[in-house]
């Protein structure tokens, strides 16, 4: 009988340890309020640790070969960098001042900052780790995408309510498209093909044909119970395949998927409140979710659309991005 | 039922029974339970249709839009649907353990739980047969109802619908022995509207099923004293951990405990020597 026993919970550990991914992977997660960053196994979901940064941490990303973390510390007008193996900051980037959000190139020697107070993206260059130039574009710039070709840069300036495109070669605006009320996260599909723009107070993600440069779809979002002033898209994500995508909505506390060819909205996933920030993991499997007042992120289930667990991180969760290794 | 060979006051009954006999005696009361239920197509459609307004109506209009904090068993945020779920599990298994009650207060009225009573068999044995009876017609009104929650998007963990079975059980048990404790104390049918107003709403209202404790106890303590000290809360969490996949060991124990006290209750109650039956059955309508 014990033996039949602990041959049953062999069975059912193998039968768990199966569901999950095979190896976990670090999930740094910024706190815009108690200036940490929090990292997550993403296999166990548990806090591992919790890094003290600069002041306001809100835009997060990694380097390819997942060394370095780059942190927008806003308040202290820098961006820091963070060694994943020693959790040391181990030095920082002349940013311009007030940095919110950034994106790091295809071939991830360039970063491109917006910064928020002085309507400018700055260009840094992340070998010399100094700043390459400075494009002036629209009131309050905040949203950063950069097209998988490395061709197109776009920002988006929450008072101009435009997504400016900017050729990377030239550093110059090239196009302004148009959308709607405060713009906020710029995404760019895999193929290059779409460029997709939230904004936050008029509720709805524009989806940009990145070879016209026009607006060709608006996708809106509906939750039964709802008004629709809670619903504020942010964070948007594609997965890789580009067929499906996420958008964080803000107080309404859940992420529409999107499916990313018909853009009709196919279901709604609740997560904490004011879900801010979305990441992939690098398989793919799972989504993750920055939660803001709940203080906490939700990891949800990509192929079945599912919330998994939420775990609590620190005061006011802004950003999130996963180590690729 | 072809048992009614015993003439007479019942005398002690173990006088040998073979386990088969035992086992045809047990078969006939749930072929016989389950053909009224099967017959009484209406009841199987209400006692479905009480928990589906719940969760259809009710949570709708209570409905938390913004997700219900986070508790344990739960990983994430749910929504109020999801939530109420378990205590409605619950709830089939409280209602229908009371029915069953009314159902031997009925019985004994228009004959049959006498047929039943005199069978030679030990009295624990018929009272455990009924009671067991009872309990999986309940478990399948339990599965029915989460059949149809799940199109309603209240999707436990598969794994869930199976240990949810022995926490439906024992909890069906508790709630049934407690019906069959309180059957033996009415006199009538019509005392039935009490057991409603004074048992099964009160257990109802002062559980889990419609919010959680903690937000009790935050708008009274005392009210957080008298539910914990209600044996349905504790088959409601037992069937909420259970539907995902976890083990309450406390509300376990108390679940035991109490269908150990209620059943035990139940079978000296009914017991002609000490019982109370007895005596209720001079005054009583089956006269």
């Amino acid at each position: 009988m014990l033996r039949r026993l602990t041959f049953l919970s062999a069975a059912i550990t193998v039968a768990a340890s199966m569901g999950s991914p095979a190896f976990g992977y670090m999930v740094y997660v910024s706190n815009e309020k108690d200036n940490t960053v929090t990292v997550i196994d993403s296999t166990t979901m548990e806090v591992v640790r919790t890094v003290d940064v600069g002041q306001r941490p809100r835009g997060i990303t990694i380097s390819h070969d997942g060394k370095f973390i780059y942190l927008c510390a806003s308040d202290d007008d820098t961006i820091e960098i963070i060694d994943t193996a020693t959790y040391e900051i181990v030095g920082s980037l002349p940013s311009g001042p007030d940095p919110e959000l950034f994106v790091l190139s295809p071939d991830g020697k360039t970063l491109y900052v917006a910064n928020e107070d002085d309507n400018l993206v700055t260009v840094i260059d992340l070998e010399s780790k100094s700043v390459v130039t400075e494009v002036p574009v629209g009131v309050e710039p905040e949203g950063m995408g950069i097209s998988p070709d490395g061709k197109a840069l776009v920002n988006t300036s929450e008072t101009t309510n435009m997504a400016h495109f900017i050729d990377t070669e030239t550093h110059e605006i090239t196009d302004n498209v148009l959308v709607d009320s405060r713009p906020r996260f710029a995404e760019f599909k895999p193929d290059n093909s779409e460029v997709w723009v939230s904004a936050e107070i008029g509720g709805t993600v524009s989806v940009i044909d990145n070879a016209r440069r026009e607006v060709k779809h608006k996708i809106t979002f509906e939750i039964p119970g709802l008004r629709a002033e809670a619903i504020q898209p942010v964070g948007v994500r594609i997965t890789a395949d580009g067929k499906k995508a996420y958008v964080a909505l803000g107080p309404a506390n859940r992420v529409a998927v999107v499916n990313a060819e018909t853009y009709e909205v196919e279901k709604y996933v609740l997560v904490g409140q004011r879900v801010w920030q979305l990441a992939f993991t690098p398989d793919q499997k799972t989504i993750i979710s920055t939660n803001g007042v709940s203080n906490d992120i939700t990891f949800i289930d990509v192929a079945t659309d599912e919330p998994i667990q939420s775990v609590t991180v620190g005061a006011l969760p802004w950003g999130v991005v996963v180590n690729p290794n | 039922m072809t048992l009614q060979s015993a003439t007479g006051p019942v005398p002690a009954m173990e006088r040998g029974f073979s386990a088969r006999q035992y086992l045809v005696c047990l078969k006939g009361i749930l072929i016989r339970e389950g053909l009224r239920f099967l017959n009484q197509r209406e009841r199987f459609i209400s006692s479905l249709v009480r928990p589906l307004l719940w969760l259809f109506v009710f949570a709708a209009g209570f409905r938390q839009v913004l997700g219900v904090s986070i508790i344990p068993p739960y990983k994430t945020y749910v929504l109020y649907e999801v939530y109420i779920t378990p205590g409605l599990c619950g709830m089939i298994l409280l209602f229908s353990g009371m029915q069953s009650s009314l159902s031997m207060v009925y019985d004994r009225e228009m004959g049959n739980m006498r047929t039943l009573l005199v069978s030679p068999f030990p009295r624990w044995f018929l009272l455990v047969s009924k009671l067991l009876a009872g309990v999986t017609v309940s478990i399948m009104q339990v599965y029915a109802f989460l059949a149809i929650a799940w199109f309603w998007g209240v999707k436990p963990p598969w794994t869930g619908y199976l240990l949810v079975l022995p926490a439906l059980f024992l909890s069906g048990m508790m709630l049934c022995s407690l019906g069959m404790l309180l059957s033996s104390m009415i006199k009538q049918l019509e005392n039935f509207a009490g057991i409603m107003n004074f048992v099964i709403f009160p257990m109802y209202f002062a559980s889990p099923a419609l919010y959680p404790l903690w937000r009790i106890q935050e708008s009274s303590p005392l009210l957080h004293k008298i539910c914990l000290a209600n044996p349905f809360t504790y088959a409601v969490e037992l069937i909420r951990f259970a539907l995902y996949g976890q083990v309450d060991w406390g509300s376990l124990m108390l679940v035991v405990a109490f269908t150990i006290a209620f059943l035990g209750g139940a079978i000296l109650a009914y017991d002609p020597s000490i019982g109370l039956l007895s005596r209720k059955q001079d005054t009583g309508g089956n006269a």
